[in-house]
């Protein structure tokens, strides 16, 4: 698993690929809290296009992320699910509760 | 007849690996070749692979409370179930453990949209899986994962009740998929 990250105007984009299970979930949960509680951005951006698994935990990091933007009035958005990602947020039955856009621009516009 | 043989009735593959995170990649890759050539389509190797490595998770995290030298073992075998005359077509896995004793209390699975972290593991292994159930013998955990090929499951009134018979009880004993 990869992650790289960028930072347009007041976003800041994740850009994650390969699988998200147990031995790197914490390092994703670790990397979106620090940008969404500490660093405050108002617009955190996960892109999931390069994503070929994600298990519960994985799952579990981006529920909390969602939940700490809440709390502070951000947005957290999902953008370009790769086929396996959206096969288990809509297991999940979580894609309704992720705000998900199919490309960066709209993620960054809209 | 010995434990050993009862295990390795039907065998197809066994993996023996620590409790180390990092091994959850290989054993994916294995699992969805497996059943692969057992015969499942893409989307039901997914599943498969989707809840054994949920399984191993749960086992690596709450059962050996993330200490990675601990063993595991998980048997892929034939399933040993006959309907109408004829061996049944599929995959079973038993993932065997020696992990204290699970507290049942402590542990429940997430409905599926709740929004809080964990919990959900539970949730992907029963969807994916037409039974699951759950024993403690002598100091091993053992729970077992069943899915049949589609076109041997017949009735899905029949295989349901299977499946809930199977879920059911193992939902006193269940861990925190």
């Amino acid at each position: 698993m990869r992650i790289s990250i960028r930072r347009v105007d007041n976003a800041t984009i994740f850009d994650i690929s390969g699988d998200i299970d147990l031995a790197n979930s914490p390092e994703v949960r670790k990397a979106l809290l620090h940008e969404v509680r500490d660093n405050r951005r108002p617009r955190v951006v996960l892109n999931l296009s390069d994503v070929r698994y994600i298990d519960s935990s994985g799952v579990a990091s981006l529920v909390e992320s969602l939940k700490a933007s809440r709390d502070i009035g951000s947005r957290f958005i999902l953008v370009g699910l790769s086929g396996p990602a959206r096969e288990v947020l809509q297991l999940s039955r979580l894609v309704k509760v992720f705000e998900i856009y199919d490309t960066e621009v709209e993620a960054l516009t809209g | 007849m010995s434990r050993d043989l009862l295990l390795k009735r039907g065998l197809l593959l066994k993996i023996e690996l620590l409790s180390d995170p990092k091994a959850l990649y290989v054993v994916r890759g294995a699992v969805e070749r497996l059943a692969e050539t057992v015969g499942f389509a893409a989307a039901e190797c997914r599943s498969v692979v989707r809840a054994v490595d949920e399984a191993l998770t749960n086992v690596m995290r709450h059962c050996y409370r993330g200490r990675p030298d601990q063993p595991i073992e998980l048997y892929f075998r034939r399933p040993r179930r006959r309907s109408k005359g004829r061996l049944e077509k599929g995959l079973e896995v038993l993932l065997c453990h020696r992990g204290p004793a699970v507290d049942q209390a402590q542990l429940r699975g997430q409905k599926p949209g709740e929004l809080r972290p964990g919990g959900l593991g539970l949730h992907f292994i029963s969807e994916a899986m037409d039974a699951v159930d759950y024993e403690r013998v002598g100091h091993t955990n053992r729970l077992r994962l069943v899915k049949y090929l589609p076109s041997e499951k017949g009735s899905s009134r029949g295989r349901r009740s299977e499946r809930n018979a199977d879920f059911h009880s193992a939902r006193g004993q269940r861990h925190d998929f």
